[in-house]
C-alpha cells in the first residue's frame, strides 16, 4: 500500500510530460509525417480544406503572438500538455464519482 | 497520421465518426465498472505525457518524419478501455485547440489512432507475453505490438482515404503502410523502453494483466 500512497510519481510524471512538450518539442523535425510523405507523392495533399473548418487559437501548435518559433511551440506545448493532464484526470475522477454513487 | 478535413468522403467520414463514438461510449461503460482509485492520476499524466510525445517527430528515411501515436503505451498503463478515453482525448484537444487533424475527420482520427492502436496493441501484447516471459519478454512484447498496431492504424487510415475516393487504394494502401513500417519502429523502441523503465521503477502503475510475470513466480 506505500506504493499506492506515495504520489509524487505523479508530479514526476507530469514534469517530465512538461519537459517533452515545451523543451523537446521544439527540436523536432520539421519534415512532413507519414501521411503528409504520402499525400503530397500521390498528389492528393491539395484536397485538404485550406480554410480550418474551426478557427484554432493554437493552431500548428504555436502560441500566437510570439516570435521566436521555439518559444512559441515550446508554451503551446505546456499549455496542451496541462490541458490533457487536467482533461484526463477530471474525467477518470467523474467516472469514478459515478461508480462509487 | 492526423487526417485533415478534406480527404475524406462524408459517408467515410460519419461511418468512422458513428463507430468511434459507439466505442467511446463502450469503455466510458467499461470504465464506470472497473476504475481504480491509483488510476484517476495516471490517466491525467498518461494523457499528457503521450500529448507532448507526440509533438516530437523524429526523422525517418527521406525527408520524413514521424512521431509516438500512443495508444499501446497508453493500453500498457491504463488498459484498452482506458486508452481509448485518453487517447480520443489527446485527439479532441489536438483538432479543437492544435488544428491537427480534421474536425470532420475526427473520428476516423480517433478510430485509426485510438480504437485500433489500443484494441490491436493490448491484444497483441496479451499474446506476445505468453510468448516471451519475464521483464525483457515483456519488452519485446511491447516493441512489437506498438509497431502492429502503428501498422494497423496506417492501414485503417489509408483504407478510409482509398474508400473516400481522394486516391486509389491500391497506391495509397502500399505508401501509408511502407511508411509507417519505418515509423513503427520509433513507436515501438519508445513504448519498449518506456515500459521497461516503469517495470523498473514503479511496476505497480503497470495495468495488472500487463504486467510480466516474475520468472519462478507460480502463476
Amino acid at each position: 500500500m506505500k506504493s499506492v500512497k506515495n504520489r509524487r510519481w505523479i508530479w514526476l510524471g507530469l514534469a517530465a510530460a512538461l519537459l517533452v512538450g515545451g523543451f523537446i518539442s521544439g527540436f523536432a523535425s520539421s519534415s512532413p509525417d507519414g501521411l503528409e510523405r504520402v499525400a503530397e507523392d500521390q498528389g492528393f495533399a491539395e484536397q485538404a480544406s485550406e480554410r480550418p473548418l474551426i478557427a484554432s487559437p493554437l493552431a500548428d501548435y504555436l502560441f500566437p503572438g510570439i516570435h521566436s518559433e521555439r518559444l512559441a511551440t515550446g508554451l503551446a506545448g505546456m499549455l496542451g500538455t496541462m490541458v490533457l493532464f487536467a482533461v484526463g484526470w477530471g474525467a477518470a475522477r467523474l467516472l469514478r464519482r459515478r461508480q462509487s454513487s | 497520421m492526423h487526417i485533415p478535413d478534406g480527404f475524406l468522403s462524408t459517408p467515410v467520414w460519419a461511418a468512422a465518426g458513428a463507430v468511434s463514438a459507439g466505442t467511446v461510449g463502450y469503455s466510458l461503460h467499461k470504465l464506470n465498472n472497473s476504475l481504480e482509485d491509483s488510476q484517476i492520476p495516471l490517466m491525467g499524466v498518461t494523457g499528457a505525457f503521450i500529448f507532448a510525445a507526440q509533438m516530437v517527430n523524429f526523422p525517418i528515411a527521406g525527408g520524413t518524419s514521424g512521431h509516438l501515436a500512443g495508444a499501446v503505451l497508453a493500453a500498457l498503463l491504463l488498459g484498452p478501455h482506458g486508452a481509448i478515453l485518453v487517447m480520443a482525448a489527446i485527439l479532441v484537444i489536438q483538432a479543437l485547440l492544435f488544428g491537427d487533424g480534421g474536425i470532420t475527420a475526427l473520428g476516423a482520427n480517433i478510430l485509426n489512432m485510438g480504437v485500433i492502436g489500443a484494441l490491436t496493441g493490448y491484444g497483441f501484447y496479451r499474446l506476445f507475453q505468453r510468448l516471451f516471459t519475464g521483464p525483457r519478454g515483456g519488452v519485446t512484447a511491447a516493441f512489437l505490438a506498438a509497431w502492429i498496431a502503428v501498422v494497423l492504424s496506417s492501414a485503417a487510415a489509408a483504407l478510409q482515404i482509398g474508400l473516400s475516393g481522394a486516391v486509389p487504394l491500391r497506391l495509397v494502401l502500399p505508401a501509408m503502410v511502407g511508411v509507417h513500417a519505418l515509423i513503427g519502429i520509433g513507436e515501438g523502441l519508445i513504448t519498449a523502453a518506456a515500459l521497461g523503465f516503469l517495470l523498473r521503477v514503479r511496476r505497480d502503475l503497470v495495468f495488472p494483466a500487463c504486467r510480466p510475470l516474475v520468472s519462478g513466480s507460480a502463476i
